[in-house]
Parts: structure tokens; sequence; C-alpha cells
């Protein structure tokens, strides 16, 4: 990351910055694989109950219809993220801040049109907020802080394999496992494969493309990019037969439930159902 | 010895694009062969097809007398037989790492192949320590370097054990120590009954890993004899693309001769241009 930044100390080119984006992305992933490596709340527990668990907490973000109800949740959300070694900043980094913009442009109309008893009206546009508009604004923006929290601190506290052989031991299809797996692997691959094609134009390349050009540049590169993924996907397919994978999945770690496991499963639900129906 | 493989005359295209041509081969057990050829000459395809990952257009692969057929492969008694016993290793390593963990890599053919899980454990960590790759298990093989990817590829196969081994450029992007490493272990297969097919343009290395050596021109066999005796055929490595004209001066004495990198060759013989 240091080293591709530092290829662009001046202004980044649109391919410098393509690059960036790039090993950012591939960056992302090694942070989320520390995150998971560390000791913690969720790292302790069975990959099973890490998932049913969270995935109880966010439909009862969803269900729950009062902001109190909702805001206890968010604080669940953010204890299990500081129980589970994240620190804050971090997560406001990741998940905060761009939750904020982005639901917060979706329920922004929502203050102005609900209507209610108004707080404030703006005497140059002649425009009222209203009370109830901003509650409901409010619970929008909680509730998928809430639910992107608790997913986030879930991806970034359990390796990608965790989360898949806990998808397989709740009955999900061999097949589609098996295709998880392949596309987190061969994105990655196919990311740092993107990310060489364009850093050997940025070598090549002199002054700045027109807009033409960058459009034609990109549309050339996801062409070969395409190929290339034609080609990786059946030459992998070819080097699983070879090492005898003829459709179905073996794990080499069966998943066991201790009791802990059953304890804060049994916790996370009953905290779900608590925060549902106080939320009535 | 018994015949291992048998291929008749087979021919195989990409989509109208000949890779093989006619091309008939013996491949005898314990053999270690290696089919040297430029970049395009039909090596890779070769091992595929040996692999049954591939089915000849024309002509037929016999695996102990049993043809090879798309339709025998779907056999699971079969294929299970023939996995365990025939492995490749590709040349793109990055097409064979696809599990998240080099443990998980290694690990994958034998719980493929359905070994006991008390054996297998063990037996993993015995061929990572022997690959030199303990330190490495719990790393996700895509932020692995080049050398790094091969030996784990190379270990993914090695675990199965199989009666045949088919090399894909296995010294390919390999540091020096690496490389050698791959060597030693090819070489340790001499007199055994592991049947060891190498592809490869390396030259410097096929006396050390091969007893008889192919040599592979546009899909079809230019020439076949002992390591020696191919390497001494200035003539034939330079019509198969293997090595070049080197031309350099001694002084004033200015000549050319055929070249290829990690041999010696003697100046005293060369006649002035």
């Amino acid at each position: 990351m240091a080293a591709a930044r530092g290829l662009f100390l001046s202004r980044p080119s649109f391919i410098g910055k393509t690059i960036l984006g790039f090993t950012r992305g591939l960056s992302e992933a090694l942070v989320s694989e520390k995150f998971a490596r560390r000791s913690g709340f969720l790292q302790s527990l069975d990959p099973r109950v890490r998932l049913v668990g969270v995935l109880a907490l966010v439909i009862a973000a969803v269900a729950c219809r009062k902001l109190q109800g909702v805001a206890a949740l968010f604080l669940v959300a953010s204890f299990i993220a500081l129980l589970s070694s994240l620190d804050l900043w971090s997560l406001a980094k990741r998940v905060w801040i761009a939750v904020l913009i982005f639901t917060g442009l979706i329920a922004l109309p929502a203050v102005f049109i609900t209507p209610g008893a108004v707080l404030w009206t703006s005497p140059a546009l002649g425009i009222s907020i209203s009370a109830p508009g901003v509650y409901s604004a409010a619970i929008l923006i909680l509730r998928v802080e809430t639910a992107a929290t608790l997913t986030a601190t879930l991806v970034l506290c359990t390796p990608w394999i965790q989360i898949l052989k806990a998808l397989r031991s709740l009955s999900l299809p061999a097949e589609v496992v098996t295709m998880l797996t392949m596309t987190h692997r061969y994105l990655f691959l196919l990311m740092e494969t993107a990310k060489q094609m364009f850093e050997s134009r940025e070598s090549r390349a002199v002054g700045v493309l027109s807009g033409p050009d960058r459009r034609r540049m990109v549309g050339q590169t996801a062409g070969v990019l395409f190929s290339k993924s034609m080609e990786l996907s059946q030459d992998v397919y070819l080097s699983m037969v070879s090492r005898g994978f003829h459709g179905d999945v073996y794990l080499l770690h069966e998943c066991r439930l201790a009791s802990r496991d059953y304890a804060v499963l049994l916790l996370f639900l009953a905290t779900g159902f608590v925060a549902v129906w106080m939320g009535r | 010895m018994a015949d291992i493989f048998e291929v008749d005359n087979v021919s195989f295209d990409y989509e109208g694009i000949p890779a093989l041509r006619d091309f008939s081969l013996q491949i005898q057990q314990g053999e270690r062969i290696a089919l040297l050829g430029a970049n395009g000459s039909g090596k890779s395809t070769l091992l595929r097809i040996l692999d049954a990952l591939y089915f000849p257009v024309k002509g037929a692969v016999r695996f102990f007398g049993r043809e090879l057929t798309e339709r025998q492969i779907r056999d699971d008694s079969f294929s299970l037989d023939f996995r365990k016993r025939v492995a490749l290793v590709f040349q793109n390593p990055d097409v064979q790492l696809f599990n998240p963990t080099v443990f998980d890599e290694v690990a994958y053919g034998p719980l493929q192949l359905q070994w006991s899980k008390a054996d297998l454990v063990r037996q993993v960590e015995e061929t990572l320590s022997s690959m030199s790759l303990l330190h490495l298990r719990d790393r996700t093989p895509y932020r692995l370097s080049g050398g790094e990817k091969k030996r784990v590829a190379l270990a993914s196969v090695l675990i199965l054990d199989p009666d045949v081994l088919l090399l894909d450029e296995p010294t390919a992007m390999l540091d020096p120590k690496s490389q050698s490493l791959v060597v030693d272990l090819i070489q340790q297969w001499k007199g055994s009954t592991k049947t060891v097919v190498t592809a490869t343009h390396q030259l410097e290395i096929v006396e050390d890993i091969a007893d008889r050596v192919v040599v592979m021109d546009g899909g079809a066999i230019l020439a076949s004899g002992t390591p020696h005796d191919i390497l001494a055929n200035a003539d034939l490595l330079l019509r198969a693309n293997l090595a070049h004209a080197h031309r350099h001066s001694h002084g004033s004495v200015v000549h050319s001769h055929p070249h290829r990198h990690g041999h010696t060759h003697d100046h005293d013989s060369h006649e002035q241009e």
C-alpha cells in the first residue's frame, strides 16, 4: 500500500488511481485476516454460533420499531466489536461514516416530507423539519448502522473459510459453498491480475489520457480480464479434478459445539427477542 | 517393466489449432522421462491428456491397458483409483492454489480421496516440513511469492504419493535453492517404482531429472534418446528452438556456435568466420 502510494507522490493519474484502488482492496482483505487471527469474544465461538447469533441480532434490529430498542442493539453491537478486539475508530472508518453518508442521503427527504409536529422551519426556503420525520430518519440510520456493525464485526473476526463451513453445516448446498470459495479466491487473483495490467500500462503511458482514451482502456482491460478469467476458471476446475474433486466437498475440521457456545447462542437469541419485544 | 501409459497415434487441437499430431509414446513403470520442447510444442497438452483431463480427438491413450475415455473417468471407482495413482503439477501454481491456507491446500487432495482424518494432519505436517513450508502453514496462498506458490503446489501433489507424477515446468519461477530442492526430489526417485514425466525447456536440469528425453516440436516427436545423446546434439537443439546461435569474439577472432545456458563448450575447435 505504502509502496503503491509512493509511486504517485504527485497528482495520481487515472491509471494510478485505479492501481491504488486495487491495492486498497487487497490490503483490506489482509487487514481482515489480521483481525480474524486475534483472540476475542467472537473469535472464541463456534462459527455457526457467530453466524446464527449475528443473524438473529440483525433481524431484531430490522424488526424493532422503537428508537430506544435499536439504540440498545447498536450499543450491544459496538460492545461485541470491542470484546472481539476491534477498535471503534477502525469500525468508524470502515462502517459508520460510510453508512451515515449513504443512509443519511436516502433518509434525508423523510425529514422534510413526513407530516407531524414541526420542529423548525427555514424562513428563506419555506420548508419545515418535522419531529416524526427526524425520528424515522434516525431509526433508519441507526438500524443500518447496527446491521452493518454486526455484519462487519462477523466478517472481520471470522476467516472466510469458517463462514463457508458454517453456511455448509447450516445446510447450504455444497455446490453453492464451492462456488463461494472459488469466487473469494479468484476475486483476489483477478484483482491482482488487473492491478498488474494497469501497472504495465502506467509504466508505458506518457501524459494524461483523454476521456475517450480512458474509457477505451477500461473496456479493453475488462475484455482481456474476462478472457483470462474464463481460462483461469477452466484450469482451476481441471486442477481440482486432477486432485480427486468429483462434486462433493470434504472438510478437515468438523465443527463441534461446546456448552459455552450453546450459552452464548441463547444469549444472542434472548437479546434479539427482548429488543423486538420492547420495540413493538 | 510394464507399460504404464501407451499413447497411440494421438491428435489433439484447441478449436482447430493443432497441439498434438499423431503422437505415440510408451511410458514404463519407474521411468523418468523429460519432455523437452520450446513453448507451444505440445508438452502441457500431453501431460493433461496423460492425466485424463483432456481426451484425444484421434487415437487412444491407455493406462495399464485400459483406454482413458470420458466415460471411463466418470466411473467413480476407476476415477478414485486413477487420481490416487496419477498426479499433475500445473505450470501456473495460481490455478492449483484455491484454498484459504497453505495447510488446507496440501490437505485438499487427501480429503478428496477420503483419507482418514487422523492420518491426514500428520501427513500434511510432514509434507510441509519436507518442503520447508511449515512456517507458511497458516498463510493464504495468494499472498506467497512465486517460488513459494510453486513449492506449495508441488507439496499439494507430493502428499498423495502417486505412482505417476506429471510435472509441468516444475522449476520455472523458482530461485536456485528451491530449484535444487525439486531436482533433488526427482533424483531421489531414480531406481524406484515411481514414474516421473517432466515437461521442461530448461536443459541444465535434464540430465539430473531424466533417464530418457523426448524432444517435441509442433506437437510431434522430433527425437528421443538418453539425456547425454540429446544434449550433445547441437543441431537438434537448434531445430527444436532449445538453443540459439551465439556470436561472440575472442580478441580479433569472431565466431558463432549453438549456445545453451548452464553448460560449457570448447573453443579450441571453432573456426574463424
